[in-house]
């Protein structure tokens, strides 16, 4: 039930966007979120945007795998 | 049979479209030609092989980008024929149109359907036309019935895989399945995606000019590559492992089956063809579709393993393993 | 597609799984359980459970809101499809969901006005564009999808659009999980909790969890680096004696969740209790509208709903809480199958029993 993906706001209009993932476009409602901004990711569920993804935390995360396979040499 | 009514399912290429027709339909018309179950019959008349096969096409909407079901009903059935190593000559026509269609929209489809008999080098030599009320079907059904000269040597059939066969795809999946997804106003998702309904006897000819001792030729229209590989591993009797992230897939499919959440495995395709080729003759092959407008983006998927249970495995991207299921039901966009 | 194949890296998952195996070496038989259809969904598709080590078990719970709706739900809204005028929009889920006699597919067969759409927006603009319709939107899902139904609602509302309504079987997860705890003989280590459910209600409702019943919990998002960097955060905390709320998906999940889409929540439904299928009634764990609404409610539109039946033999319900798995089922793989599914986890394409036979299979080989 969880089925959301991450798409990137292309315009906005009030409380309906454009949105895109690869190349497919769709609108998506922002009316369960305060601000969003053009070229910022949403995770998309069911049409609406339920919340603005953070690349920061995606970059952190993605670099703590990237410093686990740095340990693998540790790891033994 | 399961069911007391005839679904949309029986329709959709998985699993009870196949229970459909070994359960009810070939019990009534038993033949050892008819049981083969390949898409094309074979028959020998006097030392000469021909491939046979007809094909029913009632895609809606009757437009959408890459083509129409004309020229799907060409490709369709020449395809057919292709798969089986022939030549495919001569084609029938049955038009069934619902009344209130527009002249103009039968025009534009028989002008496709014109093009694309030319581009396959085939003739349609008889046909049949019926009108029912409004109602009664939806615009257009067209039903094309072909033969073909099947080559000497040429031994095609999706009972023939064998261990160590590698398996071949010609090229991307799911295009015509999102094209005509795509069209459906209730989804209402804009993508690039075009179908890529093409006919494929020329580059079967050039695979088997490379090396004739391809065992398989099968087409994954309806139920997708996920049916059409369970079909080659139940009619040969083997475990056939596919590796995921060697699937051609376009990123305009794969964006469009992350929104819907839809299997791209599941999804039609009316251009791209799958051969099973022992490994001697794999590269050659590979080779040949590559060289061919048609095969640019053709890759070695996987292999027959074993004469065992037969079932398709599937090796994910990350390094797992699961079953490649037979479809069940009609590809829907879900949420869960 | 950005953010979705950088968390699909082999590579990466090579060494998570390093990790998890190094955890799991020193730990002793270990059961988790996820509690969302798109995470069973997930680790199925990937081959997750292939690459883990045999002490950890990974438990199915009744995380699939297409799953737990029951028969009574399937029925009303078939009769409702029966009534001339009427035309039922749902998500594709619920086409084929068996209930007591008959499922909302033979129905669109038979002849009856039912459309699927990705969003209740699109049910929405049916119902605005053929207003001599009255429009049902069948409302199911979990706290990631009930925003959208509540916002969908708020504007109908607005734009007095009289002919939309939604019949709501809207449930929420958390109190399943404490029911899970509180009945069940289930030894669980830790909960991988929903990642976009968490990214509505945020952590806190999970700390009961930890405080009343010490089990940790693991906010993890859907892709095969998410899930499997959860399962490592678990048993992490497992082999340290720790029991927290972490999250693992944070570009998504704030420990606040969406204020937003909880106060749009507020303005249109209210908790109630709910029948989970298989399980029983459960403690406020049902969204009903409010009152306010009831120009909306599909439930107040008059109808004769068949009586109730289940199907003999059928433990969706145990296996929907994790006390049994698919393959202990008499009814799996013989009667039930995708292609005639007896109960409510083989129909959804991630319900435990689908997903077990269409891709578990290589598991029973081992």
């Amino acid at each position: 039930m969880c089925l959301a993906v991450p798409m990137k706001v292309t315009s906005i209009d009030n409380d309906h966007a454009t949105c895109i993932i690869g190349d497919v476009e769709r609108k998506v409602r922002l009316s369960l979120l305060s601000e969003v901004h053009v070229g910022e990711y949403v995770i998309v569920h069911a049409g609406y945007a339920i919340q603005i993804l953070d690349e920061e935390e995606a970059r952190e995360t993605l670099q703590l795998f990237a410093d686990f396979q740095g340990d693998i040499g540790e790891m033994g | 049979m399961r069911y007391d009514t005839i679904l949309l399912e029986h329709g959709s290429g998985g699993l009870a479209s196949r229970r459909l027709v070994e359960e009810l339909l070939v019990p009534y018309l038993k033949n050892p030609v008819l049981e083969r179950l390949d898409d094309h019959a074979e028959i020998e008349l006097e030392g000469t092989r021909l491939a046979f096969t007809t094909d029913s096409f009632v895609v809606d909407p009757i437009f959408f980008p890459g083509g129409d079901i004309g020229k799907l009903a060409v490709n369709g059935t020449v395809n057919d024929l292709a798969m089986g190593g022939a030549k495919p000559l001569f084609l029938s026509v049955g038009l069934i149109l619902e009344e209130g269609l527009p002249v103009v929209d039968l025009k534009r489809i028989m002008h496709s359907m014109a093009e694309a008999t030319k581009k396959a080098k085939v003739h349609i030599v008889t046909g049949d036309t019926k009108v029912v009320a409004h109602g009664a079907a939806d615009k257009i059904f067209i039903n094309t019935a072909g033969i073909g000269l099947i080559p000497k040597g040429v031994a095609l059939s999706g009972h023939r895989g064998e261990v160590g066969d590698r398996v071949l795809i010609s090229g991307p999946i799911g295009e015509h399945g999102i094209a005509v997804m795509a069209q459906r106003s209730d989804l209402d998702f804009v993508s690039s995606c075009k179908s890529d309904t093409a006919p494929l006897a020329d580059l079967v000819a050039q695979m088997l000019h490379a090396y004739q001792g391809i065992h398989s030729l099968r087409d994954p229209t309806r139920g997708g590559l996920a049916a059409t590989l369970n079909e080659l591993a139940e009619q040969s009797g083997v475990r056939i492992e596919v590796e995921e992230s060697a699937i051609p897939i376009t990123e305009s499919v794969e964006s469009a089956c992350e929104l819907l959440g839809l299997d791209p495995l599941h999804l039609a395709n009316e251009g791209v063809l799958v051969a099973l080729v022992p490994a001697e003759g794999a590269n050659l092959v590979l080779d040949a579709m590559l060289n061919h407008p048609l095969g640019q983006k053709a890759q070695i998927i996987g292999e027959v393993y074993s004469k065992k249970l037969p079932v398709v495995i599937l090796r994910t991207q990350i390094g797992g393993k699961r079953v490649l299921a037979v479809p069940t039901g009609v590809q829907l966009p879900r949420i869960c | 597609m950005r953010f979705l194949r950088e968390f699909r890296n082999p590579q990466a998952a090579e060494v998570l799984v390093r990790r998890i195996r190094k955890v799991a070496d020193s730990l002793g038989e270990i059961s988790l359980m996820e509690v969302c259809g798109t995470h069973t969904m997930s680790i199925y598709r990937y081959g997750i459970r292939h690459l883990l080590p045999p002490n950890i078990r990974i438990l199915s719970g009744p995380g699939c809101p297409v799953c737990v709706t029951p028969n009574a739900f399937l029925d009303r809204a078939i009769a409702l499809a029966r009534l001339p005028g009427v035309t039922i929009a749902t998500f594709g889920d619920m086409m084929r969901v068996p209930g007591s006699t008959s499922s909302l597919e033979r129905e669109q067969a038979r002849g009856c006005d039912i459309r699927v759409v990705y969003s209740p927006i699109d049910a929405f603009r049916i119902a605005a564009q053929e207003q001599h319709r009255r429009l049902v939107f069948l409302g199911v899902g979990f706290e990631t999808t009930a925003p959208a139904l509540a916002a969908t609602l708020l504007e109908a509302s607005r734009d007095e659009v009289k002919n939309f309504s939604i019949l709501s079987a809207a449930k929420l997860i958390p109190p399943a999980m404490q029911a899970l705890l509180k009945d069940g003989p289930l030894r669980l280590s830790g909960f991988l909790c929903p990642g976009h459910v968490s990214t509505i209600i945020g952590s806190r409702p999970y700390e009961s969890l930890v405080n009343e019943h010490g089990i940790p919990c693991v906010i993890a998002g859907f892709e095969p680096l998410d899930i499997l960097y959860g399962i490592l955060m678990l048993l992490e905390q497992v082999s340290e004696h720790r029991a927290e709320v972490e999250i693992a998906y944070r570009r998504a999940v704030r420990p606040e969740g969406n204020p937003k889409a909880k106060r749009v929540l507020k303005e249109v439904f209210i908790e109630r209790d709910a029948q989970w299928r298989g399980i029983g009634v459960i403690e406020g764990s049902g969204l009903a509208l409010l009152s306010t609404l009831e120009a909306h409610d599909a439930f107040l539109i008059e109808v004769e709903v068949e009586p109730t039946r289940e199907v003999p033999g059928c433990i969706c319900g145990l296996v929907l809480s994790g006390q049994r798995t698919p393959f202990e089922c008499d009814l799996f793989a013989r009667e039930c199958t995708p292609e005639t599914p007896q109960g409510a986890c083989m129909v959804s394409a991630e319900g435990t029993c689908a997903a077990a036979y269409r891709y578990g299979r290589i598991e029973e080989e081992r």
